[in-house]
């Protein structure tokens, strides 16, 4: 099972119910959390452990191959993204632009275009007593989330039994990079707040797990905030509000030192078991 | 003309509420641009009035032409994105995973594959509650090339401050450090981050500028919340410090932002006199330095 937690709007408590549900979940069973938010990666600010793997990640890119090409042209001509650009007698790429679709490499009637490892990241695994955390932090300067966040999925997938329970903490927003981190997940949790930007913007995350035909609830976080346009709006779509996490001080203090909130607000954690029994309603096929 | 852009790393701090009341401010004399095309919120406080919109058209998804197609698969064995399944007995190209490359189109023998134009968002010049102008977009949902639509938003508006003799573009950037920010940041002329003393708040401030460093534009710093944790808020200083970052303005945990939004007005609009000092001043500052 896969559990996508995402947002439209960034800021609203994302990693925060990914990192605490992970390790109330741990209390229960096997659970691997992995942060998918590969440009700002936080989850592990509030996970301590072993440093189980540390490895690079790559991509692929055309190289020029100078003593080769012919400057025919070709690979300019089949770029759609500008990576490959001929100026006058010299081929340059653009390793930004890219998107390692192979198709200048493989088309190049010289072989001139070689397609070459670039590093766009790290990936490690992090152990702790009871889960492991497993992240991908893009390098700076690297542009492409996309690349990254398929390939950590990948390395969750081929490193861990599918029958360990999967917690993803997705990046912001409801673009190209959400998608793809919430591609495989069975169900997919927004996390907004009760005010007007986190009513828009999950106006915008529902329609696109609508658009991807996606199983979805929400948890609205700092409640008691703002209003309740968000409830309304939530019984109106029949979308299922899975809990409330109450708007606390503490609970922003605990966060600002990077702890875990649940083992000391007794009131989160009866938000987390909402969010538990409804989930696991869902793994027995109730919805 | 100068470009300001307001950006944070880590989503929440506050960064569109205090971008607004900067827009509120600066009034008629400022161009507002709204870059977080993925999750645009800043129209919500300025009232604008989409008196100009149109379709934003960027990148290309594959279409398969089933009569035309033999099915000798070719354009699955190439495509590297899994884009194309096999439906029946031909293939099919799902929008969404189609990366729009063009690989298909140019390996098919049939010519069955037509690259189609994708129309990606929309795209909006309004006049706004201020008295000025504002660009701002909405990107559909699962999109792609929030770049290239931030790039349209942010030299719209330096047109429309270029024809209209006004000396200030005021941009909204989106979180994060991939494509959207890197366009929002090329071009601008001083960078203003808006932070909070929190473990994340301090990580993503980090990353965020090491990627302005590479830019190589000068900045200032906002810390929002700066009472939820003092230990922090001191490590942000002396990390301004460090890296010459200006030290702009400190701004307490305050309710109002929340309270203003739901009556969809900017902090510089609401609120206590404090409150309202401190983001005057704090824009006051950034017009001297920038």
């Amino acid at each position: 099972m896969k559990i996508a937690i995402a947002s439209g709007k960034g800021g609203t408590g994302k990693t925060t119910l990914s990192t605490n549900f992970s390790a109330y979940l741990a209390e229960k069973r096997e659970v691997i959390l992995t942060d998918l938010d590969v440009e700002e990666p936080n989850s592990g600010l509030f996970i301590s452990g072993e440093l189980i793997t540390h490895k690079d990640c790559f991509r692929m890119v055309p190289s020029w191959n100078s003593s080769k090409c012919s400057l025919c042209g070709k690979c300019q001509d089949l770029c759609n993204f500008n990576a490959v650009i001929k100026i006058r007698d010299s081929v340059m790429v653009f390793p930004e632009m890219c998107h390692s679709c192979y198709a200048c490499s493989e088309l190049c009637p010289e072989n001139a275009l070689p397609m070459v490892k670039e590093k766009i990241g790290e990936y490690r695994e992090v152990k702790t007593d009871h889960f492991t955390l497993a992240e991908s932090r893009l390098d700076i300067g690297q542009e492409q989330a996309v690349p990254l966040i398929s390939q950590t999925l990948s390395l969750v997938d081929e490193g861990f039994d599918s029958d360990i329970l999967r917690i993803y903490d997705c990046p912001p927003g409801t673009s190209c990079p959400v998608i793809e981190a919430t591609r495989d997940a069975d169900f997919i949790i927004l996390v907004t707040e009760p005010t007007p930007f986190g009513l828009h913007d999950l106006t915008l995350a529902v329609d696109a797990m609508r658009f991807l035909n996606r199983k979805f609830g929400v948890v609205v976080n700092r409640y008691g905030i703002g209003n309740d346009d968000v409830l309304e709006y939530c019984e109106k779509e029949d979308i299922p509000v899975l809990a409330k996490l109450p708007d606390d001080r503490k609970i922003a203090e605990l966060y600002s030192r990077g702890k875990l909130v649940y083992r000391e607000v007794d009131s989160f954690r009866k938000q987390l078991d909402l969010i538990y029994s409804y989930l696991e309603r869902f793994m027995n096929g109730e919805f | 003309m100068k470009e300001i852009v307001v950006i944070s790393g880590k989503g929440g701090t506050g960064k569109t509420s205090i971008t607004a009341s900067f827009s509120f401010l600066g009034g008629e004399d400022v161009v507002t641009a709204d870059c977080d095309v993925d999750a645009a919120d800043m129209h919500l406080l300025m009232k604008p009035d989409f008196d100009f919109e149109e379709d934003f058209f960027s990148g290309k998804t594959a279409v398969i032409d089933q009569e035309k197609c033999t099915g000798c698969m070719k354009c699955i064995d190439i495509c590297r994105f899994n884009a194309i399944e096999v439906q029946g007995s031909i293939p099919v190209v799902s929008e969404i995973s189609c990366e729009g490359c063009g690989y298909c189109y140019a390996v098919c023998p049939s010519e069955a594959v037509d690259m189609k134009e994708q129309n990606v968002g929309r795209f909006y010049i309004s006049s706004i509650k201020t008295g000025g102008k504002m660009v701002h977009a909405r990107l559909k949902a699962g999109a792609e090339n929030s770049g290239k639509l931030v790039a349209k938003v942010k030299n719209e508006a330096r047109r429309i401050a270029e024809e209209t003799g006004k000396n200030i573009v005021i941009a909204d950037g989106s979180p994060g450090i991939g494509c959207p920010v890197v366009s929002s940041l090329s071009g601008a002329d001083f960078v203003v981050f808006v932070t909070e003393p929190t473990v994340s708040g301090l990580h993503d401030l980090k990353r965020v500028y090491s990627l302005v460093k590479k830019f190589n534009i000068r900045s200032g710093c906002i810390i929002n919340k700066c009472d939820l944790n003092t230990g922090t808020s001191d490590e942000i200083k002396s990390f301004l410090r460090k890296e010459n970052i200006a030290e702009i303005s400190e701004i307490p945990y305050d309710k109002s932002f929340t309270m203003a939004m739901t009556e969809g007005k900017t902090i510089a609009e609401y609120g206590e006199s404090t409150l309202k000092n401190i983001i005057q001043e704090s824009w006051n500052y950034i017009k001297e330095i920038a």
